[in-house]
């Protein structure tokens, strides 16, 4: 495996916003997600849970709904009262309506998909018409006194069920006029709060609505008389999120104290018809409030102030027990936030709304540490990280992406309507930074943002589908080439790799295949084989011009550039498959990258592990050992030699955010300790813990 | 009196009544508990015992009420025998012998002519109709295996259609109808987070396809749609820290209740976590709950040996309170004086008075004071010594903890008896009486003594004298205890210590040595020394024998020395593990052990040679004896017997059984109280009833002479054996309407020889007292009466036999005479 010096960086202060919304869309089996920032993130549940696509936040559009409607058009609604629909193509946002009730605290897609309902502060309820490219304001229903938290159709599509304060309305959908009004009760635990928020309702095909208030009960009414039919009290703080399955024989609930119940529909006896619910299985993943749930037809789906997105599969939904029916829980984003400068030693680090530029400390004890020193020793720090930069943006809308040039002189990132370039002057110590002013109005936007290893060239990916390749030279720019996607397709190219002779660049969609351009002659040299899942990383190999590509199934292909044909190591991997438990890791590789002087060598991270991929040794196969961390050293070569295989796995540094080698023998890792960031979230409902 | 009988050991009461879950009656007027070998019927109301239902030969295992009958109730037991009981009158009805261990008894109302058992498999067992009184079952079919053998993991749910068994990590659930076997396993102990998953019982929920669990970690897990391997489902209800003793479906399904070791009732309504309600403070674990039909009692049976009955709404009602025999017993058996009750250590910090007659705990005397924190691993204050003193006006407790080998904590209390109160009130609290364990307490029971004394004995030592003195109180009423002398012998430990019967001497056991004082002046008299070990009992004679101190040592050499001569009497070579003198006569009986079992000797210390022996009288360790005066003196004429005519002697063996010495058959040890309910009248015999009634039989009289002289003599239908036969007999066991309506209408009959019939009632009474001897003659008996009242005065003579020639007569009658004919 060899042995690095290790950077070990917990420094990067990264704290992932708060869980609002998810969506579950059945046909295309993907998951919404919005969160507090208004960042929207789509997941494909098929791909392995990865994080496919995202549409960067803004400050002042916070989500409060999101729904996906008419198949696959994802809505948005927030408090500042516009409704949104995305782009899933082109990755941004199609356009925003303002739907004139002030903010907008529910939406709801109708059962067939051609209507949206959004409940707004006012009181009103407004039905809209989606037309193929818009949405058209239809009418409103009888306003109510209070803001509409909550919204649910009748599959049928003839009656609506909005929730109030204090009370939950039914509304005939033709008429639009109020057909009941159930009064929720305010007692908590015996004590008469002062408000009952309806947080959710539910409405199911035999008329039976379920609320969930902020007294902590799931209330089942009879929409036909309009009564209260049974009460569930299952939590001493709000229940503030609720999700039916699609067969309506389950539902869960999300509540403030984190623990997220299940409900099912479970016959009386066994020979009799009558059916009840009753309340199962609760499950504690969260430490903070549940702000949303969803049921897809295997799992259930939670996501909440704790940032954490957890997938709890249905046991008994499940065909095969195999990693499907493992628990989920997804904390960071699918893409890598930190870039690097290994001449400079300087880690660029991207946050929501600023970029922090550190430089990395370093250590005298070189020569007696390194070689008396065990593996595993902390060496002493003879200087400290440096905070360098704390590069804040202008406007209210996320960085979607950054980099910083290899030579470290140069810095740039993008927000949804402008692209930043800095050149930064180091003398001795001090740092002035200057910004590249006059950007073409082509690089409005910018999906990713690469340098060439020599810090010449500039790669950008707008969300136009196109490719620019800007030539740098000493404060200056020059457009040098743009590559145009082919014609009919919009999709956005969003992962970028360069060769470090700076001759080719590949470039990889959501969906496509991954693209491979000649950049000395400026034309498509080839396209990689297309493959069912989407790229995670992607990496050129030096001399080689290999190209290693990582998908969201945990499958790695090496495939040569210069051949245009996969190499032979990777047909060997395919054809012997990779191990089982390789396979059933949960979290994408981020991240690759090469050792200079080892041809051989192939270094990967996920978020639980850092690899080596040795392709001279042999594969392992099901029956080995995959994890070896300490091979012994008291047995004999031969047995050495025998048990080692392609895979050197460490797992030392976890939740591992970045890994790369700064030079031959040194390695920075960038870690997030889950602990940290809980430390940084508002405190949550104290619970009383029997013992303590 | 009664023919004597072989002396034989017979267990007394006391027996757990915790053992199994408690039974109601359909209309919760009773409620049933097994108590070792017997079944004892509670009235729910006045916590008495009506019947005792004796028959098995071994501990009852179970019991349930016959659901085709529900005046009828089921017993198994041990022996391999299932009984069916009628429990209003306490007659048995039928025995089935199955003819293996029955570890457990279910019945169902679908499975009509089968009740289930659990033998070391479980089976339902076939109980053939028939009319014979003992039956032999052996169709038994099997139903479910591995499974435990404590009822409380046997669940029968929703009409019978399944059963759920729980054992370990197992939750199998038996489907009648459709014959198969679903199984459910939790995560085993090997995943540290599931570490206490095991079951510890199920209930099923009466309505609804639900199954509740207890398990280790306090957890209720409520099953669902387990009909449905895959698509099962449970939820947890959480609120015990330890285990789950029981749990029990109330009879609407509404709410589940659940017990523990927290000693509260949980009723949790809805089967919701939120909404339940707590019953707190019921002094002891609760090992079993039972629900009555009728819904509105529930009971829970404790570790403490005790029945709580409480209401519907969670109010606890009535205590039925057993023996207390959680613990191991330090004081040893004490007999209070007043009110002849044994007394012992009970409950924690507790001393409790309990009545061998009525077999029932009179009260409980908290002696520690302390609240009771019961976890493990904590060492508790125990009460380790108790003595009453002055007739029972005085009670010294004393006792201690030790945390560490000189960390000790002595406490020493005297209780005096109070009038007015009816009990005892502490006068005198000695905080560390003495450097280390006390090891004897006696008071100075001599009736002439004018000055309470007690003497404690320890081992630091010393032995020291307390008297009763005045306190400093201006009035002079107060009185307190204070230390009169402290007496040692060469630094040896003090072991035991003894009062002469009238009081003017003391003995005192320093190991190996005996010293005899004065009591007056506290001088040392004389010593003994055996050389033959620690002395492990000390004791004077009694009577005619108080020249007499007896002494039992560790090396099993029994000691007499005569105080006048001041030498030993005798010696004997036996293993003493318990001696007590009888109060009430010279005999001192001493149970010796011995690797196979322990033996009893009774003996006057004025000779050597024991006046009875019995071997083997129990297989374990006899912990404790103690001789209790009886009410009326027996009178065996019988040598051997005569050391039980003033007194009966009691023990208690290591498994904490309290046994005693009987002569009776176990019939006759029936109480009386049986036969009283089975009087014709419904009135209770109070006073009144024999000042009212006595006066009413007058006034009766004077209206049968009115009646006499006016009308012709109609005879009144009480009056009439058949017609109150009839009206009195459980409708159970009266034979067929065609043998009653010929009996019922001869009766109605007037006769002429008004003589015959007056003599009828004598007849049936006798008929009916053989019935119940052997009642599978019940057939020829409605015949013979038929016949009775058929024929003429010829047959008088047989009539006026009396009952015992009558007996007579039948015997010779059965004695086979064929021998003759051999001859």
């Amino acid at each position: 495996m060899g042995e690095f010096k290790v950077h070990r960086v917990r420094f990067f202060n990264y704290v992932p916003s708060g869980i609002r919304c998810v969506a579950y869309n059945n046909q295309s089996n993907r998951l919404a997600v919005s969160r507090t920032d208004g960042t929207v993130e789509i997941y494909n549940l098929s791909a392995n849970y990865f994080q496919e696509k995202f549409f960067p936040g803004h400050e002042s559009r916070a989500t409060e709904a999101l729904c996906w409607a008419e198949g696959q058009r994802l809505f948005s609604a927030g408090l500042n009262g516009e409704i949104m629909e995305y782009d899933l193509q082109a990755l941004n946002i199609k356009y925003a309506m303002d739907a004139f009730g002030g903010p907008i605290w529910s939406m709801a897609a109708s059962p067939s998909g051609s209507q949206l309902l959004v409940g707004c502060e006012d009181g009103s309820v407004k039905l809209f018409q989606i037309t193929p490219d818009k949405i058209q304001f239809e009418r409103n229903f009888d306003r109510q006194k209070s803001r509409i938290l909550s919204l649910s159709w009748h599959p049928s599509g003839t009656h609506i069920a909005a929730g109030s304060i204090d009370y939950i309305s039914v509304f005939d959908v033709k008429s639009g006029s109020a057909v009941h009004k159930m009064i929720v009760d305010r007692q908590y635990m015996g004590v008469s709060k002062r408000k009952c928020i309806v947080w959710g309702v539910a409405f199911l095909s035999d008329g039976t609505i379920i609320s969930v208030d902020s007294a902590g009960k799931v209330q089942f009414w009879d929409s036909a008389t309009g009564t209260l039919v049974k009460s569930h009290l299952i939590a001493n703080a709000d229940v503030q999120s609720i999700a039916v399955a699609d067969q309506e024989d389950s539902f869960v609930v999300g509540t403030a104290e984190g623990t997220v119940f299940h409900f099912q529909l479970v016959p009386v006896t066994s020979n009799s018809s009558e059916k009840q619910w009753v309340r199962t299985k609760p499950f504690q993943h969260h430490t903070h409030d549940v702000r949303t749930v969803a049921h897809s037809p295997t799992a259930l789906i939670s996501g909440g102030t704790d940032t954490h997105l957890v997938f709890r599969p249905l046991m008994e939904k499940v065909e095969v027990k195999n990693y499907d029916a493992a628990l989920r829980k997804i904390t960071f984003p699918h893409r890598c936030l930190i870039s690097c400068s290994k001449k400079r030693q300087l880690l660029l680090f991207q946050f929501a709304h600023h970029l922090e530029l550190w430089r990395l400390g370093s250590t005298v004890a070189t020569g007696k540490f390194l070689v008396s020193g065990k593996n595993g020793d902390t060496l002493p720090l003879s200087k400290n990280a440096d905070h360098l930069l704390h590069l804040k943006t202008k406007g209210p809308e996320n960085i979607i992406c950054s980099c910083i040039s290899p030579c470290g002189s140069w810095i740039a990132y993008s927000t949804v309507s402008r692209f930043f370039l800095y050149r930064l002057n180091y003398e001795h110590d001090n740092i002035s930074l200057k910004r590249v002013s006059k950007m073409p109005a082509f690089l409005r936007s910018a999906l990713q943002i690469l340098f060439s290893e020599d810090s010449t060239k500039l790669f950008v990916a707008s969300n136009q589908g196109a490719l620019h390749i800007v030539q740098l030279s000493g404060g200056s720019f020059k457009h040098l080439h743009a590559f145009q996607p082919q014609s009919g397709t919009v999709e956005a190219m969003c992962l970028l790799a360069v060769s470090p002779d700076g001759n080719w660049l590949a470039a990889s969609g959501t969906s496509a295949g991954v693209h491979v351009y000649n950049v000395k002659q400026l034309k498509l040299h080839c396209t990689v084989p297309a493959y069912n899942f989407p790229v995670t990383a992607m990496a050129i190999a030096p001399n080689t011009n290999n190209l290693v590509i990582a998908h969201s199934d945990q499958q790695v292909f090496e495939y040569s550039i210069p051949d245009k044909q996969y190499t032979d190591w990777s047909r060997t991997v395919q054809k012997q498959g990779f191990h089982h438990l390789w396979l059933q890791r949960d979290t994408p590789i981020t991240h690759i990258s090469f050792h200079p002087k080892r041809p051989m060598h192939i270094l990967l991270h996920d978020a639980y592990m850092f690899c080596i991929i040795d392709k001279s040794l042999p594969l392992p196969n099901d029956k080995t050992l995959l994890y070896n961390p300490f091979p012994p050293t008291n047995e004999s070569d031969v047995i050495r030699r025998r048990t080692a295989h392609a895979f050197k796995i460490s797992k030392i540094y976890k939740p591992l955010l970045f890994m790369d080698l700064l030079d031959e023998r040194t390695l920075v890792a960038v870690e997030r300790p889950l602990d940290d960031i809980i430390a940084q979230l508002p405190p949550p409902i104290k619970k009383k813990k029997f013992g303590t | 009196m009664v023919e004597e009988e072989n002396i034989r050991v017979v267990r007394c009461g006391g027996s757990e009544l915790n053992f199994r879950r408690a039974v109601f009656s359909a209309d919760s007027k009773y409620i049933f508990c097994v108590s070792g070998d017997f079944v004892k019927v509670y009235s729910t109301v006045t916590e008495e015992c009506v019947h005792i239902l004796h028959g098995h030969r071994n501990l009852v295992t179970g019991i349930q009420l016959n659901p085709n009958n529900h005046l009828q109730l089921y017993s198994c037991s041990l022996d391999g025998t299932i009984k069916l009981w009628d429990y209003i009158d306490g007659i048995l009805i039928k025995t089935f012998i199955v003819g293996c261990k029955l570890h457990a008894l279910f019945t169902l109302a679908q499975a009509e002519d089968s009740v289930f058992v659990i033998v070391n498999k479980e089976k339902p067992v076939k109980l053939p109709k028939s009319s014979s009184q003992e039956v032999e079952a052996k169709e038994l079919s099997f139903v479910l295996d591995y499974i435990n053998q404590s009822p409380k993991c046997i669940a029968f749910g929703n009409e019978g259609v399944y059963v759920a068994a729980v054992r370990e990590f197992y939750l199998s659930v038996y489907f009648f109808k459709k014959k198969t076997t679903s199984r459910f396993t939790l995560s085993s102990s090997r995943n540290k987070k599931h570490a206490k998953n095991n079951f510890t019982c199920v209930a099923c929920h009466p309505t609804e396809d639900c199954i509740a669990s207890g398990h280790m970690d306090g957890k209720i897990r409520l099953w669902r749609n387990f009909y449905d391997d895959k698509k099962y489902t449970y939820t947890c209800l959480h609120w015990h820290h330890d285990m789950v003793m029981d749990l029990a479906f109330s009879v609407t399904g509404t709410s589940l209740l659940s017990g523990g070791r927290e000693s509260v009732l949980v009723e949790w309504r809805d089967a919701t976590e939120k909404n339940k309600e707590f019953l707190p403070r019921l002094g002891a674990t609760i090992e079993h709950i039972s629900v009555s039909p009728a819904g509105d009692l529930f009971c829970t049976s404790h570790s403490d040996n005790k029945i709580i009955i409480i209401h519907r709404n969670l109010e606890a009602s009535a205590v039925i309170q057993g023996l207390v025999k959680d613990r191991s017993i330090f004081t040893g058996l004490m007999i209070d004086p007043r009110t002849k009750a044994l007394v012992l250590n009970g409950k924690p910090g507790h001393l409790q008075f309990y009545s061998l007659q009525s077999d029932k705990q009179l009260y409980n005397l908290d002696i520690i004071q302390q609240e009771y924190i019961n976890d493990y691993g904590l060492i508790q204050i125990e009460l380790t010594k108790a003595a009453f003193g002055c007739f029972g006006n005085w009670l010294a407790t004393v006792e201690q903890r030790q945390e560490k080998e000189t960390e000790l904590e002595l406490q020493m209390k005297l209780w005096m008896y109070n009038k007015k109160t009816q009990g005892f009130i502490l006068n005198t609290k000695i905080n560390m009486p003495h450097e280390d364990c006390i090891t004897a307490l006696c008071f100075c029971n001599a009736e002439k003594s004018e000055q309470p004394t007690l003497v404690t004995a320890s081992k630091d030592g010393y032995f020291k004298v307390w008297i009763l003195t005045d306190d400093s109180d201006i009035y002079k009423k107060a009185v307190g205890w204070t230390c009169d002398f402290v007496g040692s012998y060469h630094k040896y430990q003090a072991t035991n210590c003894c009062f002469s019967e009238d009081g003017s001497l003391l003995a005192v056991s320093f190991e190996e040595i005996v010293t005899i004082w004065d009591s007056v002046t506290w001088e040392l008299k004389c010593t003994f020394c055996q050389r033959a070990g620690k002395i492990r009992h000390l004791c004077f004679g009694r009577l005619t024998c108080s020249k007499y101190l007896l002494g039992a040592t560790e090396n099993g050499i029994l000691c007499c020395w005569n105080l006048l001569s001041c030498a030993l009497e005798w010696n004997a070579k036996l293993n003493v593990r318990v001696m007590e003198p009888d109060p009430n006569s010279e005999n001192i009986a001493a149970i010796s052990q011995s690797s196979v079992g322990s033996d009893l000797f009774v003996f006057k210390p004025s000779e050597p040679r024991p006046l009875y022996i019995q071997k083997g009288i129990s297989r374990e360790k006899v912990q404790w004896g103690v001789f209790v005066p009886r009410d009326v003196p027996e009178s065996f004429t019988s040598e051997a017997y005569q050391w039980l005519n003033r007194s009966q002697f009691y023990f208690l063996t290591k498994s904490q059984s309290l046994l005693t010495f009987s002569t009776k058959s176990p019939e006759e040890k029936l109480t009386p109280t049986s036969k009283q309910l089975l009087a014709e009248e419904s009135l209770p015999t109070t006073p009144f009833y024999f000042i009212l009634g006595k006066h009413r039989q007058q006034q009766d009289e004077k209206l049968n002479e009115t009646l006499e002289n006016e009308l012709v003599q109609l005879p009144l239908t009480e009056n009439i054996p058949a017609i109150s036969e009839l009206l009195h007999t459980p409708a159970h066991v009266l034979p067929s309407a065609a043998f009653l309506c010929s009996m019922f209408v001869n009766s109605l009959l007037l006769s002429k020889e008004t003589k015959s019939a007056k003599e009828i009632p004598e007849d049936v009474d006798m008929e009916e007292e053989k019935e119940s001897e052997d009642s599978d003659e019940e057939n020829d008996f409605t015949e013979k009466v038929q016949d009775t009242s058929n024929t003429g005065l010829g047959e008088d003579i047989i009539h006026q036999l009396s009952k015992s020639e009558e007996k007579e007569l039948r015997k010779f009658r059965k004695i086979d005479y064929s021998w003759i004919a051999a001859l």
